[in-house]
This record gives C-alpha cells, structure tokens and sequence, in this order.
C-alpha cells in the first residue's frame, strides 16, 4: 500500500515533470484550495490530459479521483491495466456504440447508463475527471459540451463543479501524434461552479465551457499560425459536427 | 600552482570557484541583513531566492567539471533541451509542425553534442547551420502545412541556433586547448578530456566574466540607471548600468588573467567583447519576450525565471569568446 502510494507520487512528479505542468488557480496562485470531491472538467486536445490532471492533484484529492476514460481506447489489454490499476480510471462507453463505424452523427446524447454509473461514483465519495467534449479537439479551440456534466451536476447539487484548463497540453501529444514532445503546460484550477436550480441544461453549459475559453486565451501560448481559416478561435458551438479521434 | 588536481578541475580553477564562493557568502550575508532592516519584500525575496538559485548553479558547474568533460557537455546538453522546451512553447509553431519539433528535440541536439563530444570540430561547427538548417524546412514543408510557414521555419531554426548551437560553444571551450597547444590537426578527434585543466579555466573564466556582467550591470542599473538603451523592449536596460556594468565586468576579466593562457590585455579585451555580447543577447530575448507578451521564459529557476532567463548573455557571447580564442591562439 505504501510502496504503491509512492510509486504512485513519484509517477505523478514524473509526469509533471514531462508536461513541465506549471499548477495555478485562475487568480494565478500557486497554492490550490480545491474541495475534497468534485468534478473536475477540462479542455481536450492529448492523450496526457487525465494524466496531468490526476497528476497535479494533492495526494489526498489524487487517490479519490477518478478519471473517466472511453471503453474503446482504454479498455482492453495494456492499457486498460494501466488505466484501471494505476489511474483508478471510470471507463465509459461512448455514443451509444462501442463501434466507431456506428459513430457518424455526434447527437451530443450520452448513452443509456453512462451518467448513472458516474453518478454512482460521486455517491460512493469519489471525484470524477471527465471531458464534455467527448474527444480530443485541436488544441487551441473548445468543442460544444455533451449533455453528461450538467446531469451529473443535477443528481448531486452537492458536490461542486471543478473548471480544468489545459493549456499547451495539446502541444506536447498533438492528436494523431504518437511521440510527445516537450512544451510547458499550465494546468489552471478555476473557481467551483454550482447549478441554479432553475438552470437550464443549455445556460449551464455554456456557461461552464466558457469559463474554459477564457482562461484558455489566456494562457494558451501563442495561436498557432498553421490552422488555416481560424479567427477567434472559438468554434459555433451545438451545431457543430465534429471528426472522432483518429 | 601545485599538482591538485580533480577531473578537470587544479589549484587555479579552485581559486576561482573559491573566489565566486566568497561572493556568494558575501551577496547571502548582505541580503540577510537587507532583509533585517528592510522587512520581506518582493525584491528582497527575489534577491534571497536568486542568490540561493547562484549557489546551486554554482555547485553543478564545480560538481560537473570536477567529474570531466563528459559530464559537463551532458549538463549542457540538458540544458539546451530545457532552454528549447521554454523557446518552442513561446513560438507561433502548432500541430503541423509536430514531425519538424520531434527531430528538433529529440534527434538534431544528440547528434551535435555527440560531435562536440568527438571533438570532431569540423562536423560540429557545421552540422547545425548547413545540414540541420536545410533539412528542417525541407521536412516541414512535406508536413504540407503553408500557412505562416516562413515564421514557424524562423522560429525554429532559431530556437536550434541559440538554445542548441550557441550554448554548445560553452562545453566546446574545454577541448580548445588542445588546438591551442598541439594544432588544429590535432586537435580534430582528440579523445575527451584532453583540454585538461585549462579548458575547465577558459571555461569558467567565461561564466565569471558574462554572468558576473550580467549581476554587474544589474547593480549599477539599480543604484544609477537613469537613460534607457531601448525603453520599447527592457525599461531595465540603462546606458549606466550597460557602462558600468561591462567595465567593471572587463576589468574582472582583466583581473583573472594570471588563470587563463592569455596577457592582461588579452584577457580584457576578451571579457570585454564577451561582455557586450552578453548584453546583446539579454536584448535580443527581452525583445523576444515582449514580442510575445511574457515576462519569463519559464519558472525553472527559482528567482531568476526560466533556463533561457538565465542563460541568453551566454549563449550571444560563448560562440563569439570561443572563435576569437580559436582564431588568436591556434
């Protein structure tokens, strides 16, 4: 047990160490005052954002969050017990289908069970880390959120809504990439968000999403020059039909 | 001087890292006492933080050089890897260019290193300017992404040049001395090491001098700086602290003669230009950095900022301290 702990702190200074992950809150203190479970949501654009996330957490936050990881990736073989054994990973299906083929129309409708299973692991007292994205963007633009997280927050009111944003993260493990290449990532721990009661599904995504595009325009390096097309670098979201991970 | 001798280290580089010691005692002692009179405040904090940061650089360079020259070029190859991870994170480069960055990284430094490591001078003083310059584009342009290209190719190219390529000349003055004594000819393949002690004492006596230059003409911009070199790119730069910072640098440098193979004069008018390189390549990154709307190359460095914050006089005047060295004495 106490072996495994450390080991798994070194990983997670290891990791740190590799995105060269500078950890602040918005205010840009370096000090986090973060509660003792929540759901923690981020931007997504790298294979390594559950790791830096999980691995910027303090200790006692670290070994009761819970990232939640797509079936179809990392569910079978090495990585499902790298997932499952290291990271205590929730693996979810997603869309509906566990058949990328399957996959052509993004509704943004979680399939059947999923929201209950992590609703599950917030009663047992656990954080979860997810992505309302559903799949990695490019880095420098935040995708439509699904529906996942504003249900989630409707079945526990109690447990606060945590913003993530990654910055540059998208840089070092660029999707479609398979060799990471150093870049110094900033991991931004934003203020607690809560649902109205009267909240809408639409307001309190939108709302939580553009917490992330703030803070992401802020300290995101420099806009890459080679996106063709790209303006303000915020995408028209819902209607938006996005491409799936390669 | 007596026979001691330790990796790369003898008597008289001791007597200059003994000498940088004392100064560091001295610059500890009186911002303790600065921070008895004056309380904790942000400057006194940074001064405390940077002088702590100046002793651990401190003992690295001792603990490297006493280990040898294998040791001291794999520091500085860190070092370059560290200071390119600060450059590509602030460059305009994106997802097209992740190929190019991964050769960048990972493949092109090892490479230099290991043929400064040879002491292969004409391969290493060549590979990164002819094959590295002309390959990368090459390989970016196949990456099929045009837009913005000629500033993303210039970004790197220049990330290569200074965070790899410039920096290398440090560690490459421990085997000028071979040249210096036995002739180019020999010099080219001389098995690592062989600069022996003087390479080490060329070596330090450049820190000495730039950094000393750096702290110099940071002491009096403080006390006197009053005009603005380039106010648009460093309020901090004054035509005072630039003066006396560079000559009272030089006259260091002069005054280290009796440990490097050159005459007082020599020595002087070495630290000199050495020195207002330095100051050139502090310009040059404050530039940069405003350019791209940041304060820090990074927070590596406790104090002082990122690898590059510390490390953008050395890499302007190593290249230009070693050729001269190389054209005047072999």
């Amino acid at each position: 047990m106490n072996v495994g702990r450390a080991s798994r702190r070194s990983l997670a200074k290891l990791i740190s160490a590799f995105a060269g992950a500078r950890v602040v809150t918005a205010a840009g203190e370096s000090v986090l005052d973060l509660p003792g479970q929540a759901i923690y949501y981020a931007n997504h654009s790298s294979h390594l954002d559950f790791l830096t996330i999980w691995a910027a957490l303090p200790a006692e936050l670290q070994q009761r969050a819970r990232p939640v990881a797509a079936q179809d990736y990392w569910g079978a073989g090495v990585r499902k017990a790298f997932a499952e054994q290291i990271f205590n990973a929730y693996l979810v299906e997603r869309h509906g289908s566990s058949s990328r083929r399957q996959r052509t129309s993004d509704s943004g409708v979680s399939p059947k069970g999923q929201v209950e299973g992590m609703a599950e692991v917030l009663a047992a007292g656990d954080s979860l880390i997810i992505f309302p994205e559903g799949t990695r963007g490019d880095g420098d633009t935040i995708a439509a959120f699904h529906g996942g997280l504003y249900k989630l927050a409707r079945l526990h009111p109690e447990v606060p809504v945590v913003p993530v944003t990654l910055a540059n993260l998208g840089r070092i493990l660029p999707k479609g990439e398979v060799i990471p290449v150093p870049h110094l990532s900033t991991v931004i721990f934003g203020e607690p968000l809560h649902l109205d009661p009267d909240e809408d599904r639409q307001t309190f995504l939108a709302r939580a999403r553009e917490v992330l595009v703030e803070s992401l325009a802020k300290h995101q390096g420099p806009q890459s020059t080679d996106t063709p097309g790209q303006d303000d670098g915020v995408p028209d979201s819902h209607s938006q039909a996005r491409q799936d991970d390669l | 001087m007596s026979g001691w001798e330790l990796g790369l280290l003898d008597a008289s580089s001791l007597k200059l890292l003994g000498g940088v010691v004392v100064v560091l005692v001295l610059a500890t002692v009186i911002a303790w006492l600065l921070g008895r009179r004056l309380g904790t405040t942000g400057t006194i904090v940074n001064l405390k933080q940077r002088i702590n940061a100046w002793w651990l650089m401190v003992a690295l360079i001792g603990a490297v050089l006493a280990a040898g020259e294998t040791v001291t070029i794999v520091l500085f190859l860190l070092l370059s890897l560290l200071a390119l991870r600060e450059f590509i994170t602030i460059s305009p480069t994106g997802r097209g260019d992740h190929k190019v960055l991964v050769w960048l990284v990972f493949i092109i430094p090892a490479v230099h290193y290991w043929f400064l490591w040879e002491h292969w001078y004409g391969m290493f003083s060549v590979f990164i300017p002819v094959y590295a310059f002309l390959f990368l584009p090459a390989r970016n342009a196949l990456a099929g992404q045009t837009t913005g290209f000629l500033q993303r190719t210039a970004a790197i190219q220049w990330a290569l040049m200074v965070c790899v390529y410039a920096l290398s000349y440090a560690p490459a003055l421990l085997q000028l001395p071979v040249a210096m004594e036995a002739g180019r000819d020999a010099a080219e393949g001389s098995a690592p090491g062989t600069g022996g002690a003087t390479g080490a004492q060329l070596l330090l006596f450049l820190l000495i001098v730039v950094q000393g230059s750096d702290v110099l003409q940071y002491v009096w911009g403080k006390t006197l700086g009053k005009h603005p070199i380039a106010p648009s790119v460093s309020p901090n730069k004054t035509w005072e602290g630039f003066i006396g910072g560079v000559l009272s640098a030089t006259a260091l440098g002069a005054a280290l003669w009796w440990v490097t193979p050159f005459t007082p004069l020599m020595a002087a008018l070495l630290a000199f230009i050495s020195c207002v390189m330095g100051f050139a390549g502090g310009l040059v990154m404050s530039a940069i950095k405003r350019d791209r709307g940041i304060k820090d190359f990074g927070s590596t460095i406790p104090g002082h900022g990122g690898i590059m914050d510390r490390l953008d006089s050395l890499c302007f005047a190593a290249p230009v301290f070693f050729h001269a060295v190389r054209f005047f004495y072999t």
